[in-house]
């Protein structure tokens, strides 16, 4: 399963993904989301949205220089948070921002492509594609 | 409240020395919950008694509260501050993200006091206030410019909030605004000019902290409830779909509708401006506030030729609104849509109160047809009912006023008929222009005795509509009504519920609500809590020389027919003798 972007143009910068995504830790606040909104250069020229595409070979994974971050079967990674020291080289790495960071642990958080968010987009601008190994999709 | 809550962190900022610190203020947060509840006490401690709202000493305080950042329709920031306008109680609330950003950031409330001697803006985040340069910004006429520069100068895409003054708040007008996210406002009652008499010309502020919760199965039942209701239900369709501008049509028709400085309360030239109207024609984008689902603020898209090259166009987006439609539209004579766009965007880019400047402008319209003012007052200009190029050009003049006239104007209708006459038809109640209701007594009443400012902060324009046009009420009873109605909005306010999720968000489900987050108080409780916090905002109004029995009300609004045919001056002052005693 991959999450992708439908259609941006759709989003109206709620953030309600955001903070479902931070939530499923079981608690609010916006500390652990891994998709981004943010205004395209102003709210009146609509929303960027940033969620991990699940790269099938991660920059982000190839620049961590401790193994806590693990390339997944089909793509994305899996970072194993015992072994990251927070260097942040992924977050540099990861040229669309989607490697998102948590200010507490100091450590980043990374999309698990669980499709949560999509749940709580009221305006179908999120979707989880099935996604055959090798197959690519047209999500942004 | 939770153990490790960051909500009663009071960020304390002085702009003299250029100085911060951080409070725990948990005795407040406990006690008021937040937002409204929490600045009043703050407004009570840092504002002296008797001060000029322009000092240095005068306090800007902004709150947010518990539910903020937790669940959904909790996004408004709470501005508390002694208005220039009025000379009391200044409240102003704003969505967009500043609630949000406030509280990511890790704060509850934040109080400025000082005054820097150059222009600065203010950045905030990870615990840390920067005092940043803001000269090059200062003086700039489209204020969204500003904003611009900030946005692009300064960190947290995504998850900050932008606030900043346009010109008329530099040059201190009694009723400019500060804008935040481009769209939402702390409108009414002059925040921007207390900003602008501190040379702070505005801060960015951002974070992204967790907020702990306990019970985390319960909270996140919780939030699929208020989640659910917020996207499913049809409380919140009205505001999602046309949006607020869907009561111009109703209000017209009932002729409720203030139509040229309310000598008229409908007009047949209406449908071009009614919402469903503009947004077939016009609206380009819908928004939302941060945490908000609903997406209520509606954006069009205004596309001018340019006149030297027909190939060529500006094409704006303007955010509209009723209260927008109304103040700047038919309470002007302007029911043609592109030139009540143009309109807004000359009122947003200087910086103003939309409802205070439309009020503005009609009254002077009515002074000059009159002969009590001429034209050498207004610069010369030519206006008319329904002549936006002519109000273009005097939105201008108000916010960077030349003559001794329109210094006047730009400090309302109420100090400017002081000085001018016109009184009769200078439509403010307690000083502040009025919002786009003349739907009957209740209405009137709310607007005088609410503590707040405008329509919706008190049940008045309800209880007109759905009881006194069809029963008769004593002024006494309504009065009771708009009391009970307000002591829960207070509530609405501290927890920083936005008011047009007041469907959702009943007392029974604010205590439930609130619980998960530590706080327990039941339905009863809040109700007290709501009428205490209500009581100390007069306390504050009183202190500073607010009395029932000096208000002054238009001779207009009895003149005008209205929807219950119930106004007046009868049921007026005996619903304000009746407040009165309740209230001392």
């Amino acid at each position: 399963m991959k999450l992708a972007v439908k259609d941006a143009m759709r989003c109206v910068g709620c953030q309600s993904c955001m903070f479902a995504c931070s939530r499923r830790s079981g608690n609010a606040g916006l500390s652990n989301t891994c998709i981004g909104i943010k205004s395209a250069g102003g709210i009146s020229r609509g929303y960027t949205v940033i969620v991990c595409r699940s790269c099938e070979n991660p920059p982000c994974a190839n620049v961590c220089p401790t193994g806590a971050l693990v390339p997944k079967e089909g793509g994305g990674v899996r970072l194993i948070s015992s072994k990251c020291i927070g260097c942040g080289l992924c977050k540099d790495a990861c040229i669309i921002d989607a490697v998102f960071w948590n200010e507490q642990d100091d450590k980043p958080v990374i999309c698990v492509q669980c499709g949560y968010c999509v749940e709580y987009c009221p305006y179908e601008v999120l979707e989880l594609i099935k996604d055959k190994k090798g197959v690519s999709h047209d999500g942004e | 409240m939770m153990e490790n809550d960051t909500l009663s962190k009071v960020l304390y900022i002085d702009l003299t020395k250029k100085k911060s610190f951080v409070k725990d203020r948990k005795d407040l947060f406990e006690k008021y919950l937040g937002g409204t509840g929490v600045a009043t006490e703050l407004l009570l401690e840092e504002c002296p008694e008797g001060i000029d709202a322009f000092a240095p000493e005068s306090p800007i305080i902004f709150a947010v509260g518990p539910l903020t950042g937790a669940f959904p329709l909790a996004s408004k920031t709470c501005a508390m501050f002694k208005s220039p306008h009025t000379g009391d109680l200044g409240e102003s609330h704003a969505g967009g993200r500043s609630a949000i950003a406030i509280r990511m950031a890790g704060y509850g409330a934040i109080v400025i006091k000082g005054k820097s001697e150059l222009p600065i803006y203010l950045s905030i985040s990870n615990g840390k206030v920067l005092f940043k340069n803001a000269t090059t910004l200062w003086g700039m006429k489209d204020g969204s410019i500003a904003a611009r520069v900030m946005r692009q100068t300064e960190g947290g895409e995504g998850l900050r909030a932008i606030f900043r003054i346009g010109l008329a708040g530099e040059n201190m007008s009694t009723f400019a605004n500060v804008t935040t996210e481009t769209y939402r406002h702390f409108g009414r009652l002059g925040l921007g000019a207390i900003f602008g008499s501190k040379m702070l010309k505005g801060l960015v502020i951002s974070g992204k902290q967790m907020i702990e919760v306990t019970n985390k199965k319960a909270y996140r039942a919780m939030y699929d409830k208020i989640y659910n209701m917020a996207t499913e239900s049809p409380l919140m369709k009205k505001y999602h779909d046309v949006g607020t501008a869907i009561n111009i049509k109703s209000l017209n028709s009932a002729r409720a509708l203030p139509v040229k400085n309310l000598q008229m309360s409908s007009t047949d030239s209406i449908e071009p401006v009614t919402g469903e109207e503009i947004a077939k024609h016009h609206l380009a984008r819908r928004v939302a506030c941060a945490h908000c689902p609903v997406a209520c603020i509606h954006l069009a898209y205004l596309r001018e030729p340019y006149d030297d090259d027909p190939y060529f166009y500006k094409t704006t987006p303007v955010c509209y609104d009723f209260e927008l439609i109304y103040s700047l539209g038919t309470m002007v004579g302007i029911t043609e849509p592109k030139a009540l766009l143009k309109l807004i965007d000359i009122v947003e880019q200087v910086g103003v109160d939309a409802m205070s400047m439309g009020v503005v402008l009609a009254w002077i319209t009515e002074m000059l047809e009159k002969n009590k003012i001429t034209k050498e007052d207004i610069n010369n200009i030519n206006i008319s009912w329904g002549d936006a190029e002519g109000y273009i050009k005097l939105v201008k003049y108000i916010s960077k006023p030349t003559t001794d006239f329109l210094k006047a104007c730009s400090r309302g209708v109420s100090y400017a008929s002081s000085v001018y006459g016109g009184k009769e038809f200078a439509m403010q109640f307690g000083k502040n222009e009025m919002p786009g209701y003349h739907t009957g007594p209740a209405g009137y009443l709310g607007f005088l005795i609410g503590a707040r400012h405008s329509h919706l902060d008190n049940g008045g324009y309800s209880v007109d509509q759905k009881d006194l046009v069809k029963v008769d009420l004593s002024p006494e009873q309504v009065v009771d009504k708009l009391l009970d109605e307000e002591a829960i909005r207070q509530i609405l306010s501290s927890i920083a519920v936005c008011f047009f999720a007041r469907g959702i968000y009943g007392l029974d489900l604010v205590s439930e609500s609130i619980k998960l987050l530590g706080f327990n108080y039941d339905e009863k409780q809040l109700h007290e809590i709501g009428k205490q916090i209500h009581l100390n905002k007069y306390k504050f109004k009183m202190r500073e020389g607010f009395r029932l029995e000096k208000l002054e009300i238009p001779e207009r609004i009895y003149e005008t027919v209205d929807p219950t045919g119930k106004i007046t001056k009868e049921f007026i002052n005996r619903g304000l003798q009746y407040a009165e005693n309740l209230i001392n």
